[in-house]
């Protein structure tokens, strides 16, 4: 090889710096840094949060080997198959909302237009700013009292009487999905501005001869060519929205009557508020089993998509 | 930048050299070590107080004055009261942290084997102060040790408008629950609703709830702390009552409220009364000039207190109450036990106790006659918010049980259920279930 050749006619590097030129050692050495971070902040917590669901630990008494009883005790708890339907609800919605609208904004960016770079910094704003900071903006805007959105509705003659933002359940809810959607679709256009930006722009102009329509060259070369990219948003997104805590947390903390709780949330609540660590940790590793299937599913896809 | 020359680092470090010698030999002739190095920190974490010149007071007065007493150093950390939690679950799980940390009502029975018996001082200050009141014992003690330190407790009373009840012709402030709906129905009418946080919020949710639960007659639990009671007609009765109320005297926003919403709506008027520290009442009086009635005096002389009405079981309160536990992981613990005495000496209490202009109820009977409450009338009430208080889990104790169905908020989101549409009788049911879950696991 050129390099060993190159190495051998000059000076001889140190026995010990030797051993890198082989590949397997330099994968390693480059990957160590990487494992160790993973390791320690990732694999050790949920080994940990593993075996402390199995025991009933609670906060200062250490607990013995109970086996499955805190997973059977939370299966059997109301509160727990109401977060259970909000986190997929939750997820399920906004998901849907951030891919139509981050799509819808990334085609609008990739066009020419004056103050383009100054649009698409704007644009990342809601992503930028501290999400406890953010909601905390929203949890006034929707506040029972002095909220400003119902306010404009007022004054704008659309609304008598004020809306129950946080106070109905239904509502509640509809109201941490328009801020999740608002805080997500950012990540969603930018990711999705810079996949379409790979796409060469002579298969549009090819198929524009060929006398295909807008909507046409969208659907058969650019969301094909899109796909692998948005596939990888979806799953990134959904990780993170079904893990969801500080927003529901600042905004709602569960309420009205549970009717925001999801996973996380509600696992705080008892692992921390309850002091009943064990059984929080059960209910954050629930969340497992089904972010895993979601998870095989997408990278099979994405798989499939990939190597047609 | 200044250029440091090597001459002059060498002469520094060379004066550091015979300085330590010198100290050096100084302890060997001794034979102690230097007093910096025996000073003992105690860190003691409370809340933020919702009364800033009480931290202030802490902050450049008594602490300074400890540390030279008792010849420590003393470092008060304060945090948000929501955020007590997580920090003693974590000091616990890792063996480290604050010596002293203030609980919150039962997390002295949550974390009891992870703090160390302070019974002796708490019968000792009891003892001098002409007893401890019962609502601090039940929450401190478990009968056989002190988990905390009895500190005060911040009362919950219904502040209201003197004014707007006048004009309705409520002169005094009703003393039954249906007195207190047909006041409301009348202020309501005229856009000036109650304001009641139903949410999931620690103070004033749970504050309003269960002493309207108890008053109706309603319990948790029977005494021996297992038997799960609450599916009774008296508690059915409660919601029902609740579930009109609310649409007939309250804000209906108040569902999603946390523990500073009643206090925006009321400074800002539009609720006519709500249940509250007496927080709302101390900001009127800091900043006067901001906060005026429609007529344009000023609101603080426009503000009464008075307990939660009397239901036919009886007339009750759940109030925070605060102690300080002295954790079992704390390498300082004489010291910080020294610490603890000297805050709770007659002197030192006063001084606290004087800051607080009565936002604070002590823990013992003695200075429910002291003056402080003949200064400003209308926070005469709370001087027996600690004496009526009731703890959580009545009739059982308030122990981690009782205090897990608060944190999973039960009895709250009982009545919010009822309040939102779920029939009564349904909305027990749950609770009652819920309850067993928490009871026999």
């Amino acid at each position: 090889m050129a390099v060993t050749a190159v190495s051998d006619a000059t000076t001889r590097p140190v026995p010990r710096l030797r051993r890198l030129e082989d590949e397997r050692w330099l994968a390693l050495t480059l990957l160590a840094p990487t494992a160790v971070l993973l390791g320690l902040f990732i694999a050790y917590p949920f080994v940990e949060g593993v075996l402390l669901s199995l025991t009933n630990t609670r906060v200062g008494v250490e607990g013995g080997f109970v086996g499955l009883k805190n997973f059977h005790k939370i299966w059997d708890d109301s509160i727990f198959r109401t977060s259970v339907w909000n986190t997929f609800w939750y997820t399920g919605v906004t998901t849907v909302f951030k891919l139509a609208l981050g799509l819808w904004l990334a085609i609008l960016l990739n066009r020419h237009f004056r103050g383009k770079a100054l649009v698409r910094a704007f644009i990342l704003l809601p992503f930028i700013i501290p999400t406890v900071l953010s909601t905390f903006a929203w949890k006034w805007m929707f506040d029972p009292t002095f909220s400003v959105l119902n306010w404009t509705l007022f004054q704008l003659g659309i609304i008598s009487q004020r809306i129950n933002w946080l106070g109905d359940p239904d509502l509640a809810m509809a109201s941490i999905i328009i801020v999740n959607i608002w805080r997500g679709v950012p990540f969603f256009a930018i990711s999705l501005l810079a996949g379409l930006q790979t796409i060469s722009p002579e298969l549009q102009e090819a198929a524009a001869i060929d006398g295909a329509r807008p909507w046409q060259r969208f659907w058969h070369v650019t969301w094909p060519l899109l796909l692998p990219v948005t596939m990888v948003v979806v799953l990134f997104s959904v990780i993170q929205t079904f893990a969801d805590f500080q927003l529901v947390y600042v905004m709602t903390g569960g309420g009205p009557a549970n009717a925001t709780h999801l996973f996380a949330t509600y696992a705080y609540q008892i692992g921390i508020g309850t002091g009943l660590l064990s059984e929080g940790a059960a209910i954050s590793l629930a969340m497992f089993p089904f972010l895993f299937l979601i998870v095989v599913v997408q990278l099979l896809y994405i798989r499939r998509v990939e190597t047609r | 930048m200044s250029k440091t020359k090597r001459r002059s680092v060498l002469k520094l470090a060379g004066g550091a050299a015979v300085a330590s010698m010198g100290g050096m030999a100084g302890i060997l002739a001794t034979g102690r070590a230097p007093a910096y190095a025996q000073q003992k920190t105690v860190h003691w974490l409370k809340w933020v107080d919702f009364v800033p010149a009480t931290d202030q007071m802490f902050r450049r007065e008594m602490m300074p004055a400890a540390e030279k007493a008792l010849g420590i150093k003393i470092n008060l950390e304060t945090v948000n009261g929501n955020d007590l939690q997580p920090r003693i679950t974590a000091s616990i799980q890792s063996g480290a942290g604050p010596d002293l940390i203030m609980s919150f009502n039962s997390y002295t029975h949550l974390y009891s084997n992870s703090v160390v018996d302070v019974g002796a001082l708490a019968e000792e200050v009891g003892n001098r102060e002409g007893g401890l009141y019962k609502y601090a014992r039940a929450i401190c003690s478990d009968g056989k040790m002190f988990m905390g330190m009895p500190w005060a407790v911040i009362g919950g009373m219904i502040a209201y408008r003197k004014s707007w009840f006048d004009e309705i012709g409520a002169t005094k402030f009703p003393e039954t629950w249906e007195q207190y709906r047909e006041v409301g129905k009348k202020l309501k009418a005229k856009g000036r609703p109650i304001g009641q946080t139903l949410g999931h919020t620690f103070g004033d949710a749970p504050g309003f709830t269960y002493p309207f639960l108890w008053s109706w007659g309603g319990k948790e639990v029977e005494a021996d702390g297992k038997t799960v009671v609450l599916n009774t007609k008296e508690t059915v009765e409660s919601v029902k009552f609740m579930t009109a109320f609310w649409k007939e005297a309250h804000d209906e926003g108040g569902l999603a409220w946390d523990d500073t919403n009643n206090n925006r709506a009321f400074l800002s008027q539009t609720v006519s009364a709500t249940l509250n520290g007496a927080s709302i009442y101390i900001e009127s009086l800091r900043r006067p000039d901001q906060y005026k009635t429609e007529k344009g005096e000023f609101l603080n002389k426009d503000i009464l207190h008075a307990p939660l009405p009397k239901g036919p079981a009886g007339q009750f309160g759940f109030h925070l109450l605060q102690s300080n536990m002295l954790m079992k992981y704390s390498k300082n613990q004489d010291a910080a036990k020294e610490f603890l005495k000297y805050l709770h000496t007659e002197e030192n209490y006063r001084k606290f106790f004087e800051s607080q202009k009565g936002f604070a109820t002590p823990c013992t009977a003695k200075w429910e006659s002291d003056k402080l409450w003949d200064v400003d009338p209308v926070m005469t009430p709370y001087k027996v918010a600690a004496k009526l208080g009731q703890a959580i889990g009545f009739a059982g104790p308030p122990n981690a049980k009782a205090q897990e169905g608060l944190s999973k908020y039960i009895i709250t989101d009982m009545y919010a259920k009822a309040v939102q549409g779920m029939p009564a009788e349904e909305s027990v049911k749950w609770a009652e279930s819920e309850l067993k879950k928490v009871y026999t696991a």
